[in-house]
């Protein structure tokens, strides 16, 4: 079987995997990163989203050939190297955003890379960016209010 | 507060390693021993459940519940830490383990004095005979808004201050001085006269050897120091960096993987399974017909499921194969009109026919809901591992306990050889108290020696659902010559719980609440607030007609008919006056409002909402709640805001429809989901009226689809009677 060569949060892997088989299933369960949620399979609701080569994209629906000599970011390699905290994640906890807490692995890789695009987003930057992430604790009101805070920061 | 009246009693003792463990069980015969084992750690013993001091002066909270977003852990722990006058920075907690020993039934039991019943729901959602009251078997159920209410205040807060009470008692028997002379903070107990002070550990050893308080004082609010306060979520750090377990991230050795399909036509069976194309794809390892489904099991999920879309499984008829959602409604409508006003009895007060006949007029109308599916985030999940005549199950679960008891009871091993790890869940929303899922994954486990983690694809979630009911509701209101309703006769069906949800908060002399039932196939589940999302909706939207037909705004005429109660009118005024109710809004726009007590909270929202674009948008929501006393104020504001953008997405889009008998929705882009670009603004008061406390997860949801729907009529004159209310234009064509 074909290898695919990439990089994890900084780290070189090789996988040997069906190249059709979608990224996510890769990351959760051969690279056991588990911060990356299955939500639906089809990019509907983000949960699954990671940066590829620094664009969120969802990983159920982006195949693991797409990832051949990227550089892919999951929730695992947010914080710096040193452990300190995103400014998204401290944000999320200041503003205790999540409650389930399944969607959020998502909600924040969408909104770190909003910010790095657009540091001082205006609500509606905050609506197109986000609308492809489901929250089904509701807790937009916190996201909006943790990203203006994060922006802030 | 008042004082715990009890029938049960409080345990304590010191344990190995001079830990002091207080807990506070209701039945006789508590296991100490078995538990101990469950939750104490090396030289931890533990009496029964609740609170452990270990020797550095640390204490622990045991709490019996399930994380499911609510901040159970949080709110439990900081209760029990108030009484105890601990030390918040030393507090910590661990998840009780299911064992009857952490059931909180007999809790809420004993809480609800003088009512004897658990939470009605809680018998009718769960399956299986053993949870039958008659057995007086212990729940361990998260749901029903019951934590705060039963465990917190009937369990939580007694362990902590029996606790408290006993290590005082120690130490004045160690300095030789009177228990009156001494005080406790930050886990400190302190003789203000002497000057000295010690940490509560060092007077666990005298303390184990006493008998415990029969009646701890409790604090009155004006005494709290943690309640009330909006400390942060335990669980919340773990969520941002995704190191949180939840049941779907569990990984073990050699574990294989289980994609699973149902029958559409629900209650149907397999016949016949043709895997021509499926059993040679990549990965896969077994295919299992289980009868009442079909299961892949595969080195991967992709694999397993990607194959099982290659099986062409044909399912027994039960009949319902014509059946449709519109039939099912024209059942509904049938079974309303055959009872003919003589359905089950719900509420009988006065003479209805009698003020109906000599009412000035009489006005009627019908409401319906749709089927809704519950579509928690994480798709559901349980992974089983069968080894030596003992089966483990790791999964989100909202009655683990009841799930160890129906694994159990189904694949006949003895209950003590039957593990429930529950992990995180990734959203409950009633879905997790329903046991179909870890049974199907243990059904799939068994033909194995590796353990095997069985995930439902979205499909499935949506299209194997126990669902919120869809219903009828018909209304008959007798009006004197203001308007102002002498009788109300309201006839529905789709009964289920909590019983008094069809019940008004308005002083209305003379009232028949009656229901009845229609066959169909869709099955039950008790979706956030059970029949509250129902009942909401219908009475929150007739009476706001009646507002209309006596010429009066919703606020007013709900108003006068709330003149009873201080607590009603107290909430309502301060949602109209957070909307600045009454004030002149933009064409296009509307104000509605509603109000609905549901799990002990008394809660009312104003919605502003915008009909100029293609679906009515909801602009704002001013919210006001009584809980009575809200614990964790900030935990208490993310519930009701969650509870509104989960009713306002049902009232909106939310529709399962029904068509050859199966469920039509299969995932986000025909079910669709409230997003970031559409959610309100929310503001929520929380009024702490000193009532008894009530819940917060689910009082939340009931008030927001009929006042979107009141919203609506008042910016466009066209009453909504039906969800989801996205459509509302496309009923007046």
């Amino acid at each position: 079987m074909a290898q695919t060569r990439f990089t994890v949060n900084g780290e070189d892997r090789t996988v040997e995997t069906d190249p059709s088989t979608p990224l996510l299933w890769v990351i959760r369960e051969q690279l056991k990163l588990t911060g990356t949620k299955f939500g639906c399979g089809i990019a509907q609701c983000g949960a699954c989203t990671v940066h590829l080569d620094g664009t969120p994209v969802r990983s159920c629906s982006t195949p693991l050939a797409a990832a051949e000599g990227a550089e892919i970011t999951t929730i695992e390699g947010v914080a710096a190297e040193d452990g300190t905290r995103h400014k998204v994640q401290a944000a999320w906890i200041e503003h205790q955003v999540p409650q389930c807490g399944y969607c959020q692995s998502g909600q924040i890789m969408s909104a770190v890379a909003l910010l790095r695009d657009n540091p001082n987003p205006t609500d509606e930057d905050i609506d197109v960016a986000m609308r492809g992430n489901i929250c089904r604790c509701g807790a937009y009101g916190r996201i909006r209010a943790a990203i203006k805070s994060a922006a802030s920061a | 507060m008042g004082k715990w009246t009890r029938r049960g009693f409080i345990a304590a003792g010191l344990m190995g390693g001079g830990v002091l463990a207080v807990g506070v069980g209701i039945r006789e015969g508590h296991r100490a021993p078995k538990l101990a084992h469950l939750v104490a750690g090396e030289d931890e013993p533990l009496v029964n459940v609740w609170v452990k001091l270990s020797p550095d002066n640390t204490i622990t909270a045991i709490v019996p519940h399930s994380e499911m977003g609510q901040g159970v852990f949080t709110s439990m722990t900081q209760m029990l830490a108030d009484e105890m006058d601990a030390d918040w920075e030393k507090v910590t907690f661990e998840q009780a383990p299911a064992h009857e020993g952490y059931a909180n039934y007999p809790l809420g039991r004993e809480f609800i004095l003088g009512d004897t019943k658990v939470p009605g729901f809680v018998q009718d959602s769960l399956n299986g005979g053993f949870l039958r009251i008659a057995q007086s078997m212990g729940l361990q159920i998260t749901g029903g808004s019951t934590a705060v209410r039963f465990t917190g205040m009937g369990g939580m807060r007694i362990a902590g201050a029996a606790a408290r009470e006993m290590i005082v008692e120690a130490a004045a028997k160690e300095w030789g001085v009177k228990a009156s002379e001494l005080s406790t903070r930050k886990s400190m107990v302190v003789h203000e006269a002497s000057g000295r002070q010690a940490p509560y550990a060092e007077f666990a050893e005298r303390a184990g050897k006493m008998s415990p308080p029969t009646q701890p004082t409790l604090k009155t609010p004006e005494e709290f120091t943690l309640m009330g306060k909006s400390l942060p979520r335990f669980d919340i750090p773990s969520k941002t960096d995704g190191t949180a377990e939840f049941g779907i991230d569990v990984d073990l050795p050699d574990m294989k993987y289980a994609a699973v399909m149902g029958a559409p036509v629900l209650g149907a069976e397999t016949v016949s399974i043709d895997d021509t194309y499926a059993r040679d794809m990549p990965g896969v390892i077994k295919i299992l017909d289980k009868g009442t489904f079909v299961a892949v099991v595969a080195d991967g999920y992709w694999q397993a499921e990607n194959a099982i879309r290659q099986l062409e499984v044909t399912w027994t008829e039960t009949g319902a194969e014509n059946l449709n959602e519109t039939e099912i409604f024209a059942r509904m409508r049938t079974a309303i009109d055959a009872a003919d006003g003589k359905g089950e009895e719900d509420v009988s007060i006065g003479n209805v026919r009698k003020a109906s006949e000599s009412a000035a007029r009489v006005y009627e109308a019908e409401y319906t809901v749709p089927f809704l599916a519950h579509a928690a985030m994480e798709p559901l999940n349980a992974t089983a591992w069968l080894r030596d005549g003992k089966i483990d199950l790791w999964s989100g679960l909202q009655n683990p306990l009841a799930v160890r008891d129906e694994i159990a009871g189904a694949f006949d091993v003895k209950k003590h050889d039957v593990t429930v790890h529950n992990v995180l869940l990734g959203g409950g929303f009633g879905r997790r108290s329903n046991p179909d899922y870890p049974l199907m994954a243990v059904d799939i486990a068994k033909e194995f020696d590796h353990p095997v983690k069985m995930i439902w694809s979205r499909e499935q979630d949506t299209q194997q659902d126990w669902y919120r009911p869809a219903s009828v509701s018909r209304f008959k209101a007798g009006l004197d010559e203001d308007g102002m309703p002498v009788s109300w006769d309201n006839m529905f069906t789709e009964k289920h719980d909590p019983p008094e949800a069809s019940q008004i908060p308005y002083k209305i002399d003379n009232q028949l609440i009656q229901y009845t039932n229609a066959e169909h196939h869709i099955r039950f589940g008790p979706w956030r607030s059970v029949d509250h999302t129902q009942h909401g909706f219908f009475i929150e939207s007739f009476i706001d007609e009646l507002a209309d037909q006596a010429g009066m705004d919703g606020y007013a005429y709900r108003r006068k008919l709330l003149e009873h109660s201080p607590r009603y009118t107290a909430v309502l005024d301060a949602a109209a006056k957070a909307a600045d109710w009454g004030r002149e809004v933009p064409e296009g726009r509307g104000l509605g409002i509603a109000l609905v007590d549901s799990f002990g909270t008394v809660v009312a929202q104003v919605v502003e909402v915008d009909v100029t674009g293609p679906e009515p948008r909801v602009v704002h929501v001013w919210c006001a709640a009584d809980p009575g006393y809200a614990m964790n104020p900030d935990g208490f504001i993310a519930q009701i805001e969650s509870g509104i953008i989960y009713g306002l997405t049902a009232a909106l889009y939310g529709d399962i429809t029904i068509e050859g008998g199966a469920v039509v929705q299969s995932n986000f882009h025909d079910y669709p989901m409230l997003r970031m670009n559409e959610a309100p603004q929310i503001s929520v008061e929380i009024i702490n009226s000193g009532a008894k406390v009530g819940g917060g997860g689910e009082p939340g949801t009931p008030p927001i689809a009929p006042a979107l729907a009141n919203a609506v009529f008042a910016a466009t004159g066209v009453r909504v009677r039906s969800q989801p209310i996205a459509n509302f234009k496309e009923g007046l064509s």
